[in-house]
C-alpha cells in the first residue's frame, strides 16, 4: 500500500508540474490585465500539434521543436492581442471573455478542418528510469524538468528584467506606469504574447507524454481554471503549487475511490475555494 | 386612435407567435425541427439575459439547469412513467431549487470569479451525473417508446412537444418583459450599473439577485425535459455541453444584452447562420471558424448588439424595441 502511494503521488506530481505550466499563462494575462483567456486551451493545442508536426514531418527534436513553438507562441500572442483584446480591454468582462472565445472558435474551427479530430502520437521515446520501486518514462521525467526550467526562466523574466518589470508594473497600477513613461499597451501585448506563449509550451510538453488531438487543450483549459483558482488568480507561482495539488488529487484519489469521481472533486474543491477563499491558496494579486 | 400599450411586448410576441405557428400551417416536420432549435434558444437566451443582461453576471455555465431539469424530468418519465406536464413541473421545480441554493452562495463573486465559478458548477455538476447509477452513469438514459405511445404515437407527441416548447417560449418573453418593467428589474439594472451604488440606494442586492438567478433557471429547467423527451435519450454530455453553454451567450450579445426583443433576434439571426454554415459546401468544414469571425466582429464594434444598436439609431425605434 506504502509503494503504492508514495508512486502514485510522485507521478501526480511529475503531471502536475505540467498542469501548473499550462495555467501559468492563463493566471499571468488575468493578473495584469484582468482578461480571462478562453482561447487558452485552443492554444495548449497549437502547442501540441506544433510539435508534432515539427517532429513528425521534418524530423526536430521535440525539445529542440519547443523552442521553435516558444518564438511562433509569443508572435500568435502579440497578433492576437492587438486584433481581439486591446479594443476591449477597459470594456466589462463579458466582451473579453467572448472576443477571446471567438479566438478559441477559429483556432478550433480550422482546427478541426485541416487535422480532425482523431487522435495523433508524437513517436518519441526516452526510455525510463528507475528510482528504486519508483519507475518513471524517461519523457515524462523530461518534459516535468523542462516545466521547471521554463518556471524559472519566467521568473528571472518578470523580477530580474526591465521587460518584467514593466509588466509588474502595468498589473499593479496601468496609468501610473503610463505616467512613469511605460508603453502600456506594448508592454501589455508582451505580456499577453507571454502567456499565450506559456500556454504553447506546455502543449508542446504534453505532446511528447500522451497522445494529442485538437479538442484535447479544452480539458487542460478546465484544469487550469481550477489550478488558478486553487494557486490565486493572478500569480504566477501559485498556478505551480495549485498544479502540484492537482496533480497530487489525480495521483491518490484513485487509489481509494473510481476514477470517474476524480473531476467531480477537482471541480467541488474548485468552487468551494471561489466561494470561501477567493484570493486562492496562496493569495492572488492585489 | 389609442396608442397600443406596451409595443415593446406586442411587437416580439407577435413576432414570435406568428413565425411559430408557421411549421403548422405548412405541416413540414423539417421547418418544425429548425423552428424547434430556434424557439428553444430563444426561451434559453431570453432567459439567461435576466441574470446577463439585466443583472450584469456572467452565468458561463448557464446550461447547467438545462441539464439538471432535463435530467431529472427524464428521470421521472422513462423510469416511473409520469406524464410529461408534472415532468415539466419537476425540471423547473428542480433547476429553481439549485439556483436559489447556489444563489445564496456564489452570487457573491463578482466579475470573472462569477464567471468562473458557474463554469465549475457546470462540471462538477456533469461529472456527478456520471457517477450516479440510477441516471444511467455515463451512458445516460433511454426514453422506452411506449411512453410516447401515450400521447397519441411519436408523431403527435413531437407536435405536442412543439406547441409545449412555443408556449414555454412566450412565457419566458412574458416574464422578461414583465422584469424589465417592474420595479425589480430597476434594482437588477442598478445592480449591473454599481452594486455598491444600488445597495446604498436601499436595493437588496443579495436577495435581487438570488430571485433574478432563480427566474432566469426555471424556463430552462423546463425546456431541458421538453428537449430531452424529444431527443429519445439523455447523456452527460449532452446534458451539460459548455459550448452550448457559450453559444447562449453569444446569442444575447448577438441580439443585445438588456433588451427583451435583442434575445430572440440574437437566436434567430445565429441558429439560421449556423444552419446556413453547415449546409454551405464552402463553409461546411470551417462553419466555426467563421461563427468565432463574425462573433469578434461584433464584440469589437458592435457590442450593444443589434437592438441596442438599432435604438441607439433613432428615438422612435427607441420607445417601441424593447
Amino acid at each position: 500500500m506504502g509503494e503504492v502511494l508514495i508512486t502514485s503521488a510522485l507521478d501526480g506530481l511529475l503531471i502536475g508540474v505540467i498542469y501548473g505550466l499550462a495555467a501559468m499563462g492563463l493566471t499571468l494575462i488575468f493578473g495584469v490585465m484582468d482578461v480571462i483567456n478562453l482561447a487558452h486551451g485552443p492554444l495548449i493545442a497549437v502547442g501540441m500539434f506544433g510539435v508534432y508536426l515539427l517532429f513528425t514531418f521534418l524530423g526536430i527534436n521535440p525539445f529542440v521543436a519547443l523552442l521553435i513553438m516558444a518564438v511562433i507562441g509569443l508572435l500568435l500572442g502579440f497578433f492576437i492581442y492587438f486584433v481581439a483584446v486591446n479594443r476591449v480591454i477597459d470594456a466589462p468582462p463579458l466582451s473579453s471573455l467572448l472576443s477571446t472565445f471567438s479566438v478559441n472558435m477559429m483556432i478550433i474551427g480550422v482546427g478541426t478542418a485541416l487535422l480532425t479530430t482523431s487522435s495523433y502520437n508524437v513517436e518519441y521515446s526516452l526510455g525510463s528510469f528507475e528510482f528504486g520501486f519508483f519507475r518513471v518514462p524517461g519523457a515524462r521525467l523530461m518534459a516535468a524538468l523542462a516545466a521547471l526550467v521554463v518556471t524559472g526562466l519566467l521568473y528571472l523574466f518578470m523580477y530580474r528584467t526591465r521587460p518584467g518589470k514593466y509588466i509588474r508594473a502595468v498589473a499593479d497600477n496601468r496609468a501610473s506606469a503610463e505616467l512613469m513613461g511605460i508603453p502600456s499597451t506594448r508592454i501589455l501585448a508582451l505580456a499577453f504574447g507571454i502567456g499565450v506563449m506559456l500556454a504553447v509550451v506546455a502543449g508542446g510538453l504534453i505532446a511528447t507524454i500522451l497522445p494529442i488531438n485538437i479538442l484535447a487543450g479544452g480539458s487542460f483549459e478546465l484544469k487550469s481554471f481550477v489550478i488558478v483558482v486553487l494557486g490565486g488568480l493572478g500569480n504566477p507561482l501559485g498556478a505551480l503549487f495549485g498544479g502540484l495539488i492537482l496533480g497530487l488529487i489525480e495521483g491518490l484519489v484513485p487509489v481509494v475511490m473510481k476514477t470517474t469521481w476524480v473531476p467531480v472533486i477537482e471541480y467541488a474543491l474548485f468552487v468551494l475555494i471561489l466561494l470561501v477563499r477567493p484570493q486562492g491558496l496562496m493569495g492572488a494579486k492585489k | 386612435m389609442k396608442r397600443l400599450r406596451f409595443p415593446g411586448l406586442w411587437i416580439t410576441l407577435i413576432l414570435v407567435i406568428g413565425v411559430g405557428i408557421i411549421p403548422a400551417i405548412n405541416g413540414s416536420a423539417s421547418l418544425r425541427e429548425s423552428m424547434f432549435t430556434i424557439l428553444m434558444s430563444v426561451a434559453l437566451a431570453s432567459s439567461l439575459n435576466i441574470i446577463l443582461g439585466y443583472t450584469g453576471y456572467v452565468s458561463f455555465g448557464h446550461i447547467v439547469f438545462f441539464g439538471v431539469g432535463g435530467y431529472l424530468g427524464f428521470y421521472v418519465i422513462s423510469q416511473h412513467g409520469w406524464n410529461i406536464l408534472p415532468a415539466m413541473l419537476v425540471g423547473g421545480l428542480s433547476a429553481a431549487i439549485l439556483a436559489f441554493l447556489l444563489g445564496a452562495t456564489v452570487l457573491r463573486l463578482r466579475g470573472a470569479y462569477f464567471a468562473l465559478a458557474t463554469i465549475g458548477i457546470n462540471e462538477a455538476m456533469r461529472a456527478l451525473v456520471i457517477n450516479i447509477p440510477i441516471l444511467g452513469g455515463p451512458v445516460g438514459m433511454e426514453m422506452h417508446f411506449s411512453e410516447y405511445k401515450k400521447y397519441g404515437g411519436p408523431m403527435q407527441a413531437l407536435w405536442m412537444v412543439y406547441w409545449s416548447v412555443l408556449i414555454v417560449t412566450v412565457l419566458t418573453i412574458v416574464v422578461s418583459y414583465y422584469v424589465k418593467k417592474s420595479k425589480f428589474g430597476l434594482g437588477l439594472m442598478a445592480i449591473r450599473e454599481d452594486e455598491d451604488a444600488a445597495e446604498v440606494m436601499g436595493v437588496v442586492a443579495p436577495r435581487a439577485k438570488t430571485w433574478a438567478y432563480v427566474l432566469s433557471a426555471i424556463f430552462p429547467g423546463i425546456i431541458g425535459v421538453l428537449f430531452f423527451f424529444k431527443n429519445g435519450n439523455i447523456e452527460p454530455g449532452d446534458a451539460f455541453r459548455l459550448q452550448f453553454s457559450i453559444e447562449l451567450i453569444v446569442m444575447v450579445m448577438l441580439g443585445g444584452a438588456g433588451t427583451v426583443l435583442g434575445p430572440v433576434i440574437g437566436s434567430g439571426i445565429y441558429q439560421q447562420l449556423r444552419k446556413v454554415l453547415l449546409t454551405s459546401p464552402i463553409f461546411k468544414n470551417i462553419q466555426l471558424a467563421v461563427a468565432g469571425f463574425l462573433l469578434l466582429l461584433i464584440i469589437l464594434f458592435i457590442p450593444s448588439g443589434a437592438v441596442g444598436w438599432l435604438r441607439s439609431k433613432s428615438v422612435k425605434l427607441r420607445r417601441v424595441l424593447e
